[in-house]
C-alpha cells in the first residue's frame, strides 16, 4: 500500500512539475499573453472548462447515487424508523432537485455569459418580484418539512407510560456496554457510581428491594413487536448509544439518566434472510476473503467470515478505544426472549456468590 | 475616469507631511499599520493552514489504510506516536482534534476575517487606519502567541489534546480518561483563552472603525458588501466568543481547582471522583452558543468577499443589495439562537429540540436568497474569468451542495440517525470548510495586488482552482454515502465492525482525493510566495473595480491616501450603468464608476 501511495504522490509531483514548466514556457514565449488579468481567450477557455466541470459534477452525482445508495442502511428494524426513512427520502428528493437546478443555472450562466471585449453587461440591480418568489418558495417548502419533522419528532420522543414498555438500562463505560433488565417488577433498582464495588460493576444499590430481580447482561436481547424504553447511564465520560439499524440514538451522560424508546419489528433472523442483507453479507465476505489472502501471504491469521448481527455502537468520542465499543443486539420472538432472559442470573444471585 | 479620482488626490501629496521614521521592527514586526497587520494575519493563517491540512492528510491515510505502516508517519510523528510507522489511536485522535481547532479558529477565523477585515475595512470605508492601531497590533500578537502555544502542545510528552475540537468534558477534563487531557488540554485551553482575547480586541476595533471612521458620503447603505459582512461578523464574534471563554474558564476550574461545573458521578480507574452535581450538557450549551455562531463567523466574511468579487468580475451590480444586507443580518441574528441543533440527542428536553429545529430551518431562507442572488448576479453579465472569480463561483457551488444537507441535519428527526456520522463531516466541510477556504483564496487572488503591489500568475491560479474543485468534491461528496451507511466519525479504524467492510473502497477514494487536493495547494503556495517578490507589477486598479481601496496608490503609504481621504458619492456597484439615454455608460467608454466620482449630469442615484 505504501508503494501505491508513493507512486501516486510521485505521479502527482511529476504532473505538477510538468504543468508548471509548461506555464512558464507559455508565459515566456514570444507573442504569448503574459497579462495576469483574464483576457477573452481565458474567458472562453475557463467558461468551457466550467461547462465540462458541470458535466463531471452531474456524472459524479449520478455515479454516487447509482453505486453507493445501496450503502444506505437496510430497511429500518423499528416501527418509528420507517417514518424517519420516509422523511429522509422526501428530504433527499427535495434537496437533490434544488441541487440539480441551481448547479445547472450557476454553471450554465458562467458558460453563457462569458466575457468578451466590448460586450455590455446588463445593469440589473434589483427586482422585488423575483426576490419575493425565491423567498416564498423556500418558506413554503421548509414549512412543510418542519411540520412533518416536528410531528415525527414528538411521536418518537414523547414516551407514554400507557404503552407499558419493557424497561432496560444501557450502561456505558470505557469501552464497553452492559444491559440491565428491570426484572419481574419492570422497575430498575436504584443505582449510582458510588455503589460500584467488586462484582457490583454497574453500581446497583443492594438495599433497594427493586434491585434484587434486576438482570445484568453483556448482550442486548429484545422481543420483537414490544416497545422498549432504554434508560442510559454512563460511569465515566460521554458516550452515545447509536443503534443505526433501529434509527435510534441518544447520548449517555455521566450524572444523569437519558432515555429513548422504540419498538423493534424485524428479528435478527428475518434481517439476515432479507435480500439486502444476504447481498451485503456476501459482498463483505468476498472482501474479507480477499483481505485474508493478503494477510495469510504475510503469515498472519485470516479474518473470520462475517454473519450479520444488530449492534449498538458508541458514537461520541470517549477515549482511545472509542472505535471499538460495541454490544451485540439480538431481536427475537417473545418465547426465545423469555427463554434467554430466564437463563440470566439476577442481581441478587450475583451478589450472593 | 478612474484617473480623475486620484488626480485630485495626488496634488496634495506634499501636504501629508508627517512621515514617521520606520525601523525594521516597527515596520514589519510590531507594526500598527492595518495593511501590514493584515499581511501578518494572512501569512500566519497560511502557515497554520499548511499544518492543519497536512494533519488531515495523515489521518485520512490512517482511515483508508488502517494500521498500515507508512514511513511518513514515523518521520513526522516519531517513534512514540507512530511506532514502526503505524499511527497510534491516541495520535489519530490528536490529529483530528488539532486539525479541527487549527482550521476553525486559526485559519478560518483569524486567517480569513483577520486578514480581510484589516485590509479592507479602512481601505473600503475611506479611513486612514483602524480606530486603534495599537489594539490592532495587540490583537495580532495575542493571536500569534496562541498559535505558538497550540503548536507547542504537539511536542509534549503526554501528547496534544485529543478529546475532539469540541472538547466535551468529562473526557477533556480527566487525564485519567485519555492522555491528551493532561498537559495537552491545559495548553489548548490557554491557547484558546488568549485567542479569544485577540478576537475580542480585533472585533471591537472593526466595529468601532466601521461605525465611526466612514468617509464623507459613505452611508451604511453605500458600504461594499465585504464591509457589511466583516462588520456583522465582528458583532457575532463579540456576542459569542465571551461565552466560550467562560466555558473554557469553568473547564479550567474543573480540571485544576476541583470544582464541579461539568462533572458528576464519575467512576474511573477504580475510584469514584469527588465531583458532584455538574452537567456535561451545560458545557455543550455554552460551547455551541459560540460554536454555532462560529461557523457563521467563518462563512460570512467569505460571503462578503465573494459578493464583491462576483460583481466586479461580472461587470454587473450585485443583485439585490438590500436583500443581501438583510439576509446577512438575518443569518447573523438566527445564528445565535440555533446552537441546540448540535444537541438534539444530547439528552436535553425533546421540546427544545423542536424549537431548535424550527429556528435552524429558518436559516435556510436567507441562505437561499443569497444563493439565488449570486446566481442572478451572473445572469447577463460580462464574466471576466480571473482566478478569484473562479473561486467565487466554486464557493457558490459548494455552499449550495453543503448547505442543502443542512436541511437534513437541522431536522431533529433525521438528525437522530446521522448525528456524528460522516454525513455531518461531509455537510460542514462543504458548507463552511471548503466554501470559506474558496472565499479566502478568492480574496487572496483578488486583493493580492493591493497587498503586495504585484500580481499572481493567473495560469497557475487556473490549475489550482480546477484540481481543487474536482478534488474537494471527490473528498466530500462520497462522504455523504458513508455517513448514511451509519459510519461514526472519529473512529481510528472501522475494522472492528466487519459490517462496515464494504465502505473501505469509498474511503480509499476519499483519501486519494484528499491527497491530490492537498498536493495541488503547493502550486498556490508557490504562486503566492514567488509573486510577492517576482510577480508582475500591479497597476492601480487591475480589476477595474469601483471601491475605494483601488483609489490608493500601489505603494503602501502610512494613512493610505497621499492627499485628503476621498469623498463618496454613490454605492459601490455602479458596473455597466448606462447614461440617461442608454447610449453609452455613465462615464463614456468605461463600464464602471468608482465610488468617489460625483453623480454625472442627469444621472440618477439608484434607490437601493
Amino acid at each position: 500500500m505504501t508503494v501505491f501511495l508513493v507512486i501516486i504522490i510521485l505521479a502527482l509531483l511529476a504532473v505538477t512539475g510538468w504543468q508548471m514548466s509548461k506555464i512558464f514556457d507559455l508565459s515566456r514565449g514570444p507573442g504569448a499573453d503574459s497579462s495576469p488579468i483574464a483576457n477573452d481567450k481565458d474567458n472562453r477557455q475557463q467558461a468551457q472548462i466550467t461547462l465540462a466541470f458541470m458535466v463531471f459534477l452531474y456524472l459524479g452525482m449520478a455515479y454516487s447515487f447509482w453505486h453507493w445508495s445501496k450503502l444506505y442502511l437496510p430497511e429500518a428494524a423499528s416501527e418509528h424508523g420507517n417514518e424517519i426513512d420516509t422523511l429522509m427520502f422526501i428530504s433527499i428528493g427535495i434537496i437533490m432537485t434544488v441541487q440539480v437546478i441551481t448547479q445547472a443555472l450557476l454553471h450554465w450562466f458562467v458558460y453563457k455569459y462569458q466575457g468578451r471585449k466590448g460586450k455590455k453587461a446588463l445593469f440589473f440591480a434589483d427586482n422585488d418580484k423575483l426576490e419575493f418568489i425565491w423567498t416564498i418558495i423556500p418558506v413554503i417548502t421548509l414549512a412543510g418539512l418542519i411540520i412533518y419533522g416536528l410531528f415525527t419528532w414528538s411521536d418518537i420522543m414523547n414516551i407514554s407510560e400507557e404503552d407499558d414498555p419493557i424497561i432496560i438500562e444501557v450502561y456505558a463505560k470505557q469501552f464497553s456496554w452492559e444491559a440491565r433488565y428491570a426484572g419481574g417488577d419492570n422497575t430498575l433498582g436504584e443505582a449510582n457510581v458510588r455503589f460500584i464495588e467488586g462484582i457490583n460493576t454497574v453500581g446497583v444499590n443492594e438495599n433497594d428491594p427493586y434491585a434484587s430481580d434486576d438482570k445484568i447482561t453483556s448482550e442486548l436481547h429484545l422481543p420483537v413487536g414490544q416497545k422498549v424504553l432504554f434508560k442510559f447511564r454512563s460511569q465515566d465520560v460521554l458516550h452515545s448509544a447509536y443503534f443505526p439499524h433501529f434509527r435510534a440514538q441518544m447520548n449517555v451522560v455521566p450524572g444523569m439518566v437519558t432515555q429513548f424508546a422504540f419498538t423493534p419489528d424485524i428479528t435478527t433472523e428475518e434481517m439476515r434472510n432479507s435480500d439486502y442483507m444476504v447481498d451485503k453479507v456476501s459482498t463483505i465476505n468476498d472482501i474479507r476473503k480477499e483481505n485474508s489472502e493478503a494477510l495469510m501471504a504475510k503469515g498472519e491469521a485470516p479474518l473470520d467470515s462475517y454473519e450479520f448481527d444488530y449492534f449498538l455502537l458508541c458514537n461520541k468520542i470517549c477515549g482511545e478505544a472509542h472505535y471499538n465499543m460495541q454490544m451485540k443486539i439480538v431481536v427475537e420472538t417473545e418465547e426465545e426472549y423469555n427463554a434467554w432472559l430466564s437463563e440470566q442470573e439476577t442481581f441478587a444471585e450475583t451478589m450472593e456468590k | 475616469m478612474s484617473a480623475l479620482a486620484t488626480a485630485a488626490a495626488q496634488d496634495h501629496h506634499e501636504d501629508h507631511g508627517h512621515h514617521h521614521k520606520q525601523t525594521f521592527i516597527t515596520k514589519y514586526i510590531f507594526s500598527t499599520d492595518h495593511k501590514m497587520i493584515s499581511k501578518q494575519y494572512l501569512i500566519t493563517g497560511i502557515l497554520m493552514g499548511i499544518v492543519g491540512i497536512m494533519m488531515s492528510v495523515l489521518f485520512r491515510m490512517q482511515i483508508a489504510w488502517p494500521e498500515e505502516s507508512f514511513a511518513i508517519f514515523n518521520l513526522l510523528l516519531g517513534d512514540k506516536w507512530a511506532p514502526d510507522g503505524v499511527m497510534t489511536p491516541a495520535m489519530y485522535l490528536s490529529l483530528v482534534t488539532i486539525h479541527g481547532t487549527i482550521m476553525v479558529f486559526f485559519v478560518l477565523t483569524a486567517g480569513l476575517s483577520g486578514t480581510f477585515s484589516n485590509l479592507l475595512i479602512p481601505l473600503q470605508i475611506g479611513a486612514r487606519d483602524m480606530a486603534s492601531g495599537f489594539m490592532n497590533m495587540l490583537s495580532y500578537w495575542l493571536f500569534f502567541i496562541s498559535t505558538i502555544i497550540m503548536l507547542s502542545s504537539l511536542f509534549i510528552e503526554s501528547g496534544p489534546a485529543n478529546a475532539g475540537w469540541t472538547i466535551y468534558p468529562p473526557l477533556s477534563a480527566l487525564p485519567q480518561a485519555i492522555g491528551g487531557s493532561g498537559m495537552g488540554m491545559t495548553l489548548w485551553l490557554i491557547s484558546m483563552a488568549i485567542f479569544i482575547a485577540s478576537q475580542l480586541l480585533a472585533g471591537i476595533n472593526y466595529i468601532v472603525t466601521v461605525i465611526n471612521l466612514r468617509t464623507k458620503g459613505m452611508s451604511m447603505m453605500r458600504l461594499p458588501l465585504t464591509v457589511w459582512a466583516l462588520f456583522v461578523t465582528a458583532i457575532v464574534g463579540l456576542v459569542s466568543f465571551p461565552v466560550l471563554l467562560s466555558a473554557a474558564l469553568l473547564l479550567i476550574m474543573d480540571r485544576s481547582f476541583g470544582t464541579s461545573f461539568f462533572l458528576s458521578d464519575i467512576y474511573l480507574q477504580g475510584e469514584v471522583l469527588n465531583h458532584q452535581g455538574g452537567s456535561p450538557v451545560l458545557f455543550e450549551h455554552l460551547f455551541w452558543f459560540l460554536g454555532h455562531p462560529e461557523v457563521y463567523i467563518v462563512i460570512l466574511p467569505a460571503m462578503g468577499l465573494v459578493s464583491e468579487i462576483m460583481a466586479t468580475n461580472s461587470r454587473k451590480p450585485i443583485f439585490g443589495y438590500r436583500a443581501m444586507v438583510a439576509s446577512l443580518l438575518a443569518i447573523a441574528f438566527l445564528s445565535t439562537i440555533v446552537w441546540g441543533h448540535h444537541m438534539f440527542v444530547s439528552g436535553m428536553n425533546p421540546f427544545l429540540g423542536s424549537v431548535f429545529t424550527f429556528t435552524t430551518l429558518l436559516i435556510a431562507i436567507p441562505s437561499a436568497v443569497k444563493a439565488f442572488n449570486w446566481i442572478t448576479t451572473l445572469w447577463k453579465g460580462n464574466l471576466q474569468m480571473n482566478p478569484a472569480m473562479l473561486f467565487s463561483i466554486g464557493f457558490v457551488s459548494t455552499f449550495i451542495t453543503g448547505g442543502l444537507t443542512g436541511i437534513i441535519l437541522g431536522d431533529s428527526t433525521l438528525d437522530i440517525n446521522v448525528h456524528d456520522t460522516y454525513f455531518v463531516i461531509a455537510h460542514f466541510h462543504l458548507v463552511m470548510g471548503i466554501s470559506a477556504l474558496y472565499g479566502a483564496i478568492a480574496g487572496v487572488y483578488h486583493w493580492f495586488p493591493k497587498m503586495f503591489g504585484r500580481m499572481m500568475n493567473k495560469n497557475m491560479g487556473y490549475i489550482h482552482f480546477w484540481v481543487t474543485a474536482v478534488g474537494a468534491y471527490g473528498v466530500f461528496f462520497p462522504m455523504h454515502f458513508v455517513g448514511l451507511a451509519g459510519l461514526p466519525r472519529r473512529y481510528y479504524t472501522n475494522t472492528a465492525f466487519p459490517y462496515f467492510d464494504d465502505l473501505a473502497d469509498v474511503n480509499v477514494i476519499i483519501t486519494v482525493s484528499a491527497i491530490i487536493t492537498a498536493a495541488i495547494q503547493v502550486v498556490f503556495l508557490y504562486n503566492f510566495f514567488v509573486s510577492i517578490f517576482y510577480g508582475k507589477k500591479a497597476t492601480q486598479n487591475p480589476w477595474k473595480a469601483t471601491t475605494l481601496e483601488w483609489t490608493t496608490p500601489v505603494a503602501h503609504i502610512h494613512g493610505n491616501w497621499p492627499g485628503p481621504v476621498p469623498v463618496v458619492y454613490r454605492w459601490s456597484y455602479d458596473y455597466s450603468k448606462m447614461n440617461e439615454k442608454g447610449t453609452d455608460y455613465v462615464v463614456p467608454g468605461q463600464d464602471f464608476v468608482p465610488q468617489n466620482v460625483p453623480l454625472q449630469e442627469h444621472e440618477e442615484e439608484l434607490n437601493h
